[in-house]
């Protein structure tokens, strides 16, 4: 993956800060003007020119609208008309990753490539070891035949000048599960069905080509046109997110409008204690392992790509579901959002019928900073429902085997293990516990490695993020094994 | 030699604008520079207030006493090692 910021993501963050204030001020009047704000004239220039920058800022800018690049039928759509758009929806937009277009750079499609380094040596393991016979000598070096090429990588292995060299498709490397692939003019296409919203081509891709579908709007419109009580559901990784105190921040919220704040770190507290309680049960019943449900892009990928492990996936619902559904018996018609660093929640609170919209911590901090609210200003506001330490864990890797380890009690044996990234290799490590079992009999799975702290709707670097969750989560009080079975 | 004093504003508007990335500084600066450099967290200082055009110019940062606008880590980067140059 890219360096965590780099400019395509901080761009992003400027759009949406320019989109909700746009809405804010004037309700998109001036919204076409966004792109030329953010690639003036005489600006610098990140592509063959300004105007293809600002057809691409128009792309994106749609697409933090809720719209997805490739709904456009007329070009001459302005921005003003797709947010007014966004503002007749009342209902969230579906979830869906896509690639802009006249953004991807269709980067080439050949993985190895032997560069001058090649000595045309006598030995010639690259030619010899190559099992499609692509490679010949022309002109004294190594050259490859991109038609018979299947990017094995036995040649890159073999040379002993390191003369070849494997050039990866960002995004395609990144996706676990081939969701994202070529179409026959190179640009790049993202295979709905296959796709698990996991956001790690969005984030990888140099050229910022990866949009997503946002919310912000319409979560905006809730809070400023309707007299529904918007609640807002903190998700447990958002300690370090803001760099201020949760209370201050609840109390940001208020600020903007929204009603009430709740921490999704109680729902993983209930998570935590029926997930200890299945996993004793699963145990008794003589199975050989279990793996957690929280992180839903494992869950849908375990679905979908890896149908082996599906009888072993914990039942218990995540943290999001048990906290909106408290809410909702508590409020059956306020607005529930929840906030998080995660792209797949997205596709989840489609299929939860206590969520209505989900946010991302980087779409929170643009409607602050259009909002003019500084966070540290706000009065502190406390939650009514205090989470615990178990809870308080979950967005790092480890911290949910711990929390549910740690009710597990002395009935069973727990050896938990950490899954920390769903990457293809980590995959096939799935699909072999799943055939023959292993060592540990608890599994936890994050696609994000390092867990939800390094989601891609996060703002605060992964690293500072976790030591801000550790610290949260040590002072608070811990649930124990008796308290469960109360 | 005294240290360059980084000073990364982290109110709700340099942080959320990309200050929060800045701060690898503190994990992996490069070596030329990491041990010659003191890093502080900064409130609001009020910059992103003080405008009269509609956008700030945040990231804010402060090396030293220089300020920095629309800060991002390689101008930081860079930034100090100009100073150090001048030092030496
Ligand atoms: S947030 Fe940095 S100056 Fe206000």
């Amino acid at each position: 993956m890219l360096i965590p910021k780099n400019n395509a993501n901080l761009m992003r963050t400027k759009i949406l800060v320019r989109l909700a204030s746009s809405y804010l001020e004037n309700k998109f009047a001036e919204a076409d003007r966004i792109p030329l704000e953010l690639r003036p004239k005489d600006g610098e220039v990140s592509r063959c020119c300004v105007y293809k920058d600002r057809a691409v800022l128009k792309y994106r800018c749609m697409a933090g609208l809720g719209h997805c690049p490739d709904e456009e039928t007329d070009e001459l759509t302005t921005l003003k008309e797709y947010g007014q758009k966004a503002l007749e929806r009342r209902a969230a937009p579906k979830n869906k990753l896509s690639v802009i277009d006249i953004a991807c750079s269709a980067c080439i499609k050949s993985q190895y490539v032997i560069t001058n380094v090649c000595r045309g040596c006598f030995a010639q393991p690259c030619r010899l070891n190559c099992p499609k016979e692509a490679i010949s000598i022309v002109n004294g070096q190594a050259h490859i035949d991109p038609s018979k090429c299947v990017n094995c990588g036995k040649c890159y292995e073999v040379c002993p000048y390191h003369s070849v060299v494997k050039i990866p498709v960002p995004c395609e490397e990144a996706c676990p599960v081939g969701a994202i692939s070529k179409d026959e003019f190179g640009k790049e296409h993202i295979d709905a069905e296959k796709c698990i919203s996991c956001g790690r081509c969005l984030a990888s891709c140099p050229f910022g080509a990866v949009v997503e579908r946002s919310q912000m709007i319409d979560v905006m419109r809730e809070i400023k046109e309707t007299d529904k009580k918007v609640v807002a559901m903190l998700a447990p990784a958002v300690a370090g997110q803001f760099s201020s105190s949760l209370e201050h921040l609840a109390g940001a919220l208020k600020a903007f409008g929204f009603a009430d704040v709740v921490e999704v770190a109680v729902g993983a507290d209930i998570t935590t204690q029926k997930e200890a309680a299945e996993f004793v049960e699963r145990m008794e019943a003589g199975k050989p392992f279990m793996t957690t449900s929280c992180c839903p892009a494992y869950y849908r990928a375990a679905q979908i790509h890896i149908p082996e492990i599906r009888p072993f996936v914990s039942d218990t619902k995540t943290p999001m579901y048990y906290t909106a559904e408290l809410l909702k018996q508590e409020h059956p018609d306020c607005v529930a959002v929840f906030i998080g660093p995660c792209l797949a929640k997205r596709a989840e609170a489609e299929y939860d019928p206590h969520v209505d919209y989900v946010l991302t911590f980087e779409e929170l901090g643009a409607m602050l900073v259009a909002a003019g609210i500084n966070v540290d200003d706000c009065p502190e506001v406390s939650f009514a429902q205090v989470s615990h330490a178990q809870g308080r864990q979950f967005p790092i890797s480890g911290g949910v085997a711990g929390a549910v380890a740690s009710l597990v009690g002395s009935k069973v044996d727990i050896r938990p293990e950490k899954i920390d990234g769903l990457t293809k290799d980590n995959i096939k490590l799935l699909k072999r516990y799943a055939l023959k079992g292993g060592e540990n009999n608890m599994l936890e799975v994050m696609c994000c490695e390092g867990g939800c702290v390094s989601g891609p709707g996060c703002i605060a670097l992964s690293k500072k993020a976790a030591r801000a969750v550790e610290a949260y989560a040590q002072s608070g009080d811990s649930l124990t094994v008796d308290k469960k079975a109360e | 030699m005294n240290k360059i004093k980084i000073r990364i504003c982290v109110g709700t508007s340099c942080f959320v604008m990309g200050s929060a990335q800045i701060q690898s500084l503190e994990f992996n600066a490069p070596a030329d520079i990491a041990d010659h450099i003191e890093i502080v967290e900064e409130r609001c200082m009020g910059l992103c207030r003080e405008i009269a055009v509609k956008h700030n110019h945040g990231p804010f940062v402060f090396v030293d006493d220089e300020l920095i606008e629309s800060a991002t880590y390689e101008k930081v980067v860079a930034k100090i090692r100009e100073k150090l140059k001048k030092i030496s």
